[in-house]
């Protein structure tokens, strides 16, 4: 693998061809915040909180370092003016549905986002996927699944699937960072097993 | 629409993934809706998974999941129409009909719709029913129109 | 059918056939693109042969269904040839005239002719029609003398010799050179030069490559794609076939918005004919050259008109477009080297190989080559599609082409580049339209939808209808896009209904920098467009709206209120009799008055106050007069003031 460099926050780096910008800044010790990235998961760049600056030919850009590819005399900036209000917006856009979640209050205080100007919707998810593409990628069950598109896009669990594989396996629930999961399996189950007494009860296809 | 017809769509693609879409939407045309029956059958022939088709059934504009009207009314929203007054031919329609746009009437007589141009916008606002444009039309002309329909 | 098997043989067939056509015989032209075909285009057709029949004269007389030639706002549109006699909003009921007078006695129909405007003279020949007249038409202006079904018609006008040429006589390399000279930028959009990316998509180190067909043409109020697919479809596939040599690809997809029926059918019937004349397939005119085509629909999803979201829904997913790098042309369609490009750019294409790059160049400006089809489109008289040469000014467009404002209303601003765009004021109507000006004006060139709009239009309306068509039609899939679009459209929302705030200018653009900047894809990193052009040269209709709760143009419902001025008031009863919530009382000679609890500001009293009287006014940003007293409402005696 062909050795390249780049330079992030003024530091030079060396990484291999094919790393992502994420990668060659983790293995130099330069943190970049995520949110919808898993070691375990295909890289997403849906949350755009590890959005940076890279400047290469002349040219310069924002870009989610999660996916970038290293490029030789790359410059990343990963705390410039531009990428600290990038993430401050986001952190703003999202607090507004899920408050309450830890993840974002702690980086909301790092990044000094002090108040939500935004009225709240609490839908508690903000859609990273990571539930849906761990169920997909790694159990392979597809129990769950975003539908419509848009503002209206949300994250529902699949009736037909949950009553065979959820009740024993679980593990997205961990993933989740705003605990809108767990919210979400309740319900569907709910639905699913509609009478009280039914909590062994399977389903028929 | 029975199986077996619903099994010869499907069986056009070859167990091609790749033209799920064009599959769904000759379903779509045959039968003017997409049930959940058929969603599954289409999973299992095709070997996709279902979340990836409920994604793709509700991602997409052309499919309905909802049983439809006898007749189909789309309102044009494009931007000519828009500037021409197409709100007020819309907001009509809902006002006469009692439903809101992607609605059906509670008697399954009108499905109320909005599309995003039609491209015949000299004679916008342009409203369509059951494939009959209406044009230049005026918010008091679409309610008699949709009088004549039964 | 035999097969054409060389370019000698393309030429023979062509000569065969032009020597069957009689070029005085005379032939009836009708529009039956999918405008003219809702004005009843099918009924003018059927009566025109069925009066022909009528008549004995299906031999002497051709009859042709052709493609749109643009000229929409007139539309049923005939053309009586050999002599262009252009007939214009034309009815079923004049086929027996037009037959009986203009095809047996040469008489031309005065009442059927386009009537100028200012000096009230009839014209009579397509080619004096100023609409027609101002316009360059390199690529439309075939589009009535063919029909779409059939390719001798394409034939005869020259199709296919641009791919017999590149077949016979160009390398794969000299055509690439030819396209990279001629410095043809992208149609779709972005106008990016599509002989580099031609190029890039060549290099890429891959034997097998796609090239692609984005006839996904979402912007509302553009149908400029529509009308070259519906109406000259061999023009787009002569384009990527010979797009798809010099790029070394075998297999090409042409992806159709599902709303375009016509163009799916047209499209498919050209391929078929292509085929069959070995002009597609395999060892194409014997040059041992194979290429196949297929037809894909798009289900109803503006953001597939984005390069990745198109190859997301080809490859049978939902359309959520990918970052780049890597670049479609490295790693596009299944991760092989695709070249995608709009409609109208491989329609360039065969007029580029056979009149060349340099002539290509001496048209338009410096950096923008050759001519564009706009859909001119809203508060303009000639509404239609307009093919010019980049470098004409915006007034040309609207005012010698477009005909100007209709009703003596003033221009405020046009809309370029769809959703992507932004709106132009009339301080920059001097401008030269090409790629570069456009975008340092704050908007782009888009697909070429220009929406003209008057002193009636809100344009803090405007950017909120962007805006909202924008979060219905992005993907969702990223926060910056999903989320900066959900906030500003709410913000936008309250302005329009009166609940704006101090600080909400500045909020809508700091979200917008945000969104603009972090989005995935373009339709993310140009949704605050819309905003932000109306913000820069409208700021007052902005600051109207959240100061005064005052909508200068009259359009948003929660600002304005309807009012019936007693002075005027003639109590005519139209209104009263009209309004479709009861909210107007009053009698035959009592003043009429609205109930503003019970007004749903829909304005139809406004629309049929008879304009002697205008008694019905708008009112917004003060409250509305009180009513007069009751005694003051009867109006006395006729003829006495009220």
């Amino acid at each position: 693998m062909k050795e390249i460099y780049l330079e992030i926050d003024g530091k030079v780096v060396k990484a291999r061809e094919g790393m992502t910008i994420l990668e060659a800044a983790r293995s130099a010790g330069i943190s970049i915040p995520t949110l919808c990235y898993h070691e375990k998961l295909e890289p997403y760049a849906a949350c755009r909180i590890c959005a940076v600056e890279v400047e290469s030919q002349g040219r310069t850009n924002v870009v989610a370092a999660c996916v970038h590819p290293v490029e030789e005399k790359l410059v990343v900036r990963t705390r410039s003016e531009k990428v600290i209000k990038i993430r401050k917006m986001l952190l703003e856009l999202m607090l507004a549905h899920a408050p309450e979640a830890k993840v974002l209050q702690d980086l909301a205080q790092e990044y000094g986002v002090n108040e939500v100007r935004f009225e709240k919707e609490p839908s508690f998810c903000v859609l990273c996927g990571l539930c849906v593409r761990y169920c997909a990628e790694v159990k392979k069950k597809n129990a769950i699944g975003f539908v419509d598109r848009g503002t209206r896009r949300e994250v529902i669990f699949i009736p037909e699937v949950v009553s065979k594989e959820c009740p024993r396996c679980k593990e997205c629930f961990s993933l989740c960072p705003t605990e809108a999961l767990q919210a979400k399996f309740v319900l569907t189950q709910v639905l699913i097993f509609p009478s009280p007494s039914s909590s062994g009860k399977e389903t028929e296809e | 629409m029975d199986n077996d017809k619903i099994d010869e769509v499907i069986n056009k693609c070859q167990g091609d993934q790749s033209l799920l879409i064009q599959v769904l939407l000759e379903i779509q045309r045959e039968n003017h809706w997409l049930p959940n029956e058929i969603l599954g059958r289409i999973s299992k022939k095709l070997n996709i998974p279902l979340n990836r088709i409920y994604h793709i059934a509700t991602f997409y504009k052309a499919f309905s999941l909802l049983p439809r009207g006898r007749h189909e009314i789309r309102i044009c929203m494009g931007t000519a129409c828009h500037v021409r007054g197409g709100v007020r031919t819309l907001d009509r329609a809902e006002q006469a009909l009692g439903i809101k746009a992607g609605q059906t009437t509670p008697d399954m007589k009108f499905t109320l719709e909005t599309v995003n141009c039609l491209g015949c916008c000299a004679l916008g606002p342009v409203m369509v029913v059951d494939g009959k444009y209406y044009g230049k039309i005026a918010p008091s002309k679409a309610e008699d129109v949709l009088r004549n329909y039964d | 059918m035999p097969r054409i098997n060389s370019h000698a043989e393309l030429e023979e067939l062509r000569k065969s056939i032009l020597l069957k056509r009689d070029l005085n015989k005379p032939c009836i032209a009708v529009c039956t693109g999918t405008g003219c075909l809702a004005l009843g285009a099918a009924e003018v057709v059927a009566a025109i042969r069925e009066e022909i029949k009528k008549q004995g004269l299906e031999v002497k007389v051709d009859v042709r269904e052709t493609g749109c030639p643009g000229f929409c706002e007139r539309g049923t549109v005939v053309v009586i040839y050999p002599e262009e006699i252009d007939y214009l909003q034309v009815q079923p009921g004049d086929a027996g005239e037009i037959v009986s007078q203009t095809i047996v006695n040469k008489k031309v129909i005065d009442r059927l002719l386009y009537v100028d405007p200012t000096t009230g003279e009839k014209i009579v020949h397509e080619s004096e029609i100023p609409f027609y007249k101002n316009q360059m038409r390199l690529l439309i202006g075939n589009n009535i003398k063919i029909d779409p079904k059939s390719i001798d018609d394409y034939l005869a006008l020259g199709g296919y010799s641009a791919l017999a040429k590149v077949l016979s006589q160009m390398t794969p390399e000299q055509v690439l050179e030819e396209v990279k000279k001629s410095n043809l930028r992208g149609r779709g959009g972005a106008g990016f030069p599509a002989g580099r990316k031609w190029e890039f998509t060549r290099n890429a180190p891959d034997e097998i490559k796609y090239v692609i067909v984005n006839a996904d043409e979402g912007d509302p109020g553009a149908f400029m794609d529509r009308a070259l697919l519906e109406g000259n479809p061999h023009s787009v596939l002569e384009g990527l076939i010979i797009g798809a040599y010099a790029i070394g690809s075998h297999e090409g997809y042409i992806y159709v918005r599902q709303e375009y029926p016509l163009a799916v059918e047209n499209v498919g019937i050209a391929i078929k004919q292509a085929e069959e004349h070995g002009l597609l397939g395999r060892d194409i005119l014997g040059s041992g050259f194979d290429f196949n085509i297929k037809v894909h629909r798009g289900a109803g999803a503006f953001v597939c008109g984005e390069e990745t979201g198109l190859l997301m829904s080809l490859q049978g997913k939902a359309g959520e477009p990918r970052p780049r790098p890597p670049y479609p042309a490295i790693k596009g369609l299944w991760d092989k080297p695709t070249n995608i490009n709009n409609v109208e750019t491989w329609a360039n294409v065969p007029l580029i190989i056979n009149k060349g790059a340099s002539w290509f160049t001496s048209i338009g400006t410096e950096g923008s080559k050759g001519t564009k089809i706009f859909s001119l489109v809203g508060k303009v008289n000639n509404t239609g599609l307009v093919e010019v040469p980049m470098g004409i000014t915006l007034r040309d467009i609207i005012y010698e082409v477009g005909g100007g404002i209709p009703g003596d209303k003033r221009f405020k601003a046009v809309q370029t580049g769809g959703p992507s765009g932004g709106c132009i004021p009339e301080e920059q109507l001097h401008m030269k339209v090409d790629f570069d000006e456009l975008t340092k004006a704050g908007s782009i060139m888009g697909s070429g939808g220009m929406i003209v709009m008057d002193e009636d239009t809100c344009m803090v309306d405007i950017a909120r209808y962007f805006l909202n068509f924008l979060a219905d039609e992005s993907c969702g899939k990223c926060t910056a896009c999903r989320e900066g679009i959900r906030q500003m459209l709410k913000i936008l929302t309250r302005i329009t209904e009166g609940t704006g705030r101090e600080g909400d200018i500045e909020l809508l653009e700091e979200i917008a920098e945000v969104t603009r900047d972090a989005s995935l894809c373009a339709l993310g990193r140009t949704a605050p467009n819309p905003v932000l052009s109306t913000i820069r040269y409208f700021r007052d209709e902005y600051e109207a709206h959240i100061k005064e709760k005052r909508c200068p143009a009259y359009v948003c419902k929660e600002l304005i209120s309807y009012y019936i001025d007693p002075n005027k008031c003639k109590a005519c009863m139209i209104c009263l009799r009209n309004c479709p919530v009861g909210a107007i009382t009053g009698g035959k000679k009592q003043i009429h008055v609205i109930d503003q609890e019970k007004c749903t500001k829909c304005g139809t009293c406004f629309e049929l106050c008879p304009p002697r009287f205008g008694a019905v006014k708008r009112i917004s940003g003060e409250p509305v007069p009180a009513p007069i007293p009751e005694e003051v409402k009867i109006i006395a005696k006729k003829g006495e003031e009220g």
